[in-house]
């Protein structure tokens, strides 16, 4: 299966159909793109489209090529080799002023020598619109994002949350067809976040455009995207919807970079059987050949603490945290330390039995060097 | 105590050295004897014969000329050079500001006297011109220094949000790079024209004899034995470069303040 993938340029496993259907239309298309900063490689031969209308998060650790594949969307830098297509035209040399799109910068840059209303009315009368349109469009776009009746306010009084949502409305006045966002919503603060995340939830079904969001927050990725990109060093790990992402990651990286998981090496012993830690477990991958090597992931909420007698293999709880909604235990057993998240508790020095389902139980193909771990689907 | 006392003692010293003797020169300014040993009562009339001397006001029309088109230039010239500094990189970047600080540390008679040569080698006939460019070579580096912080200080994404909503690069950077630069473009500008209102040595060696700014007529007269009216008129002088230099800290220390509440 992640062998499939890999060629699959075109194709988006697990797309479910109805928003396959909706989104037919490929919107913006990068094609072979690398970008180089002197001798180090940004991006390498990058190939990604984007549907219109859908929510696409483009996540990674910092470095990974994530802002820099945005702002060359957005114009700000132009690829080295490989072309940007934009509604079907090749949009590669087009300067920023001349795109049909709006960002959304990582620090609002709001201007602030002027009014929230002059913000707002900024690129409007650019375009040299109506002064009755203009005003009419801040109306709307305060109404929009709930702050209606600051237009006099200079955006030194407001605060961040508020800053952000300025910077929305700023950029969708343009009526943009594609809104791009560089972690608009990183210097907020956990509970702000969450409720920004609701909103631009809201902003898109409202406005009906395709947004294009950069992230290093998986959790941010998962809550709101359509279509999740992972990169890693210049190079598309996976592309997903969020459950494929998160059920089904194809490398170690993945599994790693989205939520917590245990990553067991193994060794697939025929379909439907694997074996870990010297033990044998039922799982569902077939089509990896008999006796191969492989990696292994088991979500930690996926791992079930029964008497050691019931358990596939039996080790013995060593920590023990509330977390809240559940309890995060650690447990050694055959020589690895299993993570595990449940809501009954096992106190510590516990003998326990481990148990997974089949479908739980997720194969990957081995890499077979560091290099190749970092190259990805891509390749 | 006495610490306090002597630190007090200390600086009250230190400020009687540097401003006495314009003390006494603003004094005399005022005073009705021709005599600088003894005082005559208090007059304005030498203010008066100031204004009614040909050669001085003709040199004050020269020199607020000069001084005026030489900030001009100087800001214009220093903003963008700063502006391209900034997109620089480090290493270039470094070195181009070692170039433009060079000015600075130079003493003055050594620029005047290397624009002089200059200006003989490639037969540049010396008069208001070669002043007015030699003053806005000499000037340049304190705009660029009072610009350069305000651009570091501004963000990229202003600029790259106006290009965003449409705007040009000339347009973005009139409309929002610009007004966010705006104290620093000002103070380069006001500190260019003080500069350029009382300097005497560049001005000396780029002039040719049939122009005066204000410090040459002073240097001219002097050596003729000094007439009352030249106190005042250097007091005038010593008192608008105070206040334009007080007006330039003030205006600094405010933006200072404003960052800080921040």
């Amino acid at each position: 299966m992640a062998a499939d993938f890999a060629k699959g340029k075109e194709s988006r496993p697990g797309q479910t159909e109805k928003n396959y259907m909706a989104q037919n239309n490929k919107l913006i298309n990068l094609e072979n793109v690398t970008k180089k900063y002197g001798s180090h490689v940004v991006l390498d031969d990058l190939n990604l489209y984007i549907r219109e209308n859908e929510f696409l998060t483009l996540l990674g650790p910092s470095g990974c090529g994530k802002t820099t594949t945005l702002r060359i969307i957005g114009g700000f830098e132009t690829p080295d080799t490989g072309r940007v297509i934009f509604d079907g035209q090749d949009i590669s040399n087009v300067p920023p002023n001349k795109r049909q799109l709006n960002t959304v910068f990582q620090k609002y840059a709001l201007f602030t020598h002027m009014t929230i209303a002059e913000n707002i009315a900024f690129g409007l009368k650019i375009k040299k619109k109506s002064s009755q349109y203009i005003k009419d469009k801040i109306e709307y776009a305060l109404k929009l994002v709930n702050l209606d009746g600051y237009g006099n306010r200079m955006p030194d009084s407001l605060s961040g949350g508020q800053q952000q949502r300025i910077a929305i409305a700023r950029a969708i006045v343009n009526e943009p067809k594609v809104l791009l966002l560089d972690e608009p919503l990183g210097a907020l603060d956990l509970k702000l976040r969450q409720d920004m995340q609701y909103e631009l939830i809201r902003l898109k079904n409202e406005l009906g455009i395709t947004f294009v969001y950069v992230t290093h927050d998986q959790e941010e990725a998962l809550t709101m995207s359509d279509t999740i990109v992972v990169m890693n060093q210049g190079y598309i790990q996976q592309i997903g919807t969020p459950q494929d992402i998160y059920n089904e990651p194809q490398n170690a990286f993945v599994a790693d970079f989205i939520g917590d998981s245990n990553i067991i090496g193994g060794v697939m012993l025929e379909d439907h059987v694997v074996e870990i830690l010297g033990a044998k477990f039922q799982c569902v991958d077939e089509g990896f050949g008999n006796n191969t090597p492989v990696d292994v992931v088991i979500r930690p909420e996926d791992v079930d603490l029964v008497e050691p007698e019931e358990g596939t293999i039996q080790g013995v709880v060593t920590s023990l945290i509330f977390k809240g909604v559940h309890y995060e235990m650690e447990v050694e057993a055959n020589g690895f330390s299993w993570l595990v998240h449940s809501t009954d508790l096992s106190p510590v020095g516990k003998k326990v039995g481990i148990r997974v389902v089949p479908f739980d139980i997720q194969i990957m193909n081995k890499p077979e060097s560091e290099d190749e771990e970092a190259v990805g689907v891509n390749e | 105590m006495v610490k306090k006392i002597l630190q007090k003692g200390y600086i009250g010293l230190v400020l009687v050295f540097l401003y006495a003797p314009i003390l006494v020169l603003a004094v005399l300014s005022f005073n009705k004897s021709k005599s600088r040993a003894k005082w005559g009562g208090f007059t304005l009339k030498w203010y008066g014969e100031m204004l009614r001397n040909e050669k001085i006001l003709s040199a004050l029309y020269t020199t607020l000329l000069i001084a005026f088109l030489s900030a001009l230039l100087a800001t214009v010239l220093g903003t963008i050079a700063a502006v391209a500094m900034s997109r620089m990189k480090k290493l270039p970047k470094t070195i181009m500001m070692s170039i433009t600080n060079i000015p600075m540390l130079n003493s003055e008679i050594v620029t005047g006297i290397s624009l002089m040569i200059l200006y003989y080698t490639i037969s540049f006939s010396l008069g208001f011109t070669s002043v007015l460019l030699a003053l806005t070579a000499a000037h340049m580096p304190y705009v660029i220094l009072n610009v350069m912080p305000k651009l570091r200080q501004t963000s990229r994404s202003t600029y790259e949000a106006a290009l965003d909503l449409g705007a040009s690069p000339v347009r973005a950077f009139f409309l929002i790079v610009l007004p966010d630069i705006f104290p620093g473009v000002l103070s380069g500008f006001m500190l260019a024209f003080t500069l350029a209102l009382d300097d005497f040595v560049i001005t000396h060696f780029t002039k040719n004899a049939r122009i005066n700014t204000l410090s040459t007529v002073i240097y001219s007269e002097s050596r003729r034995g000094i007439e009352p009216e030249i106190y005042a008129l250097s007091t005038v002088m010593f008192t608008v470069v105070l206040i334009l230099l007080v007006a330039i800290n003030r205006g600094k220390a405010k933006v200072a303040k404003k960052n800080e509440e921040r």
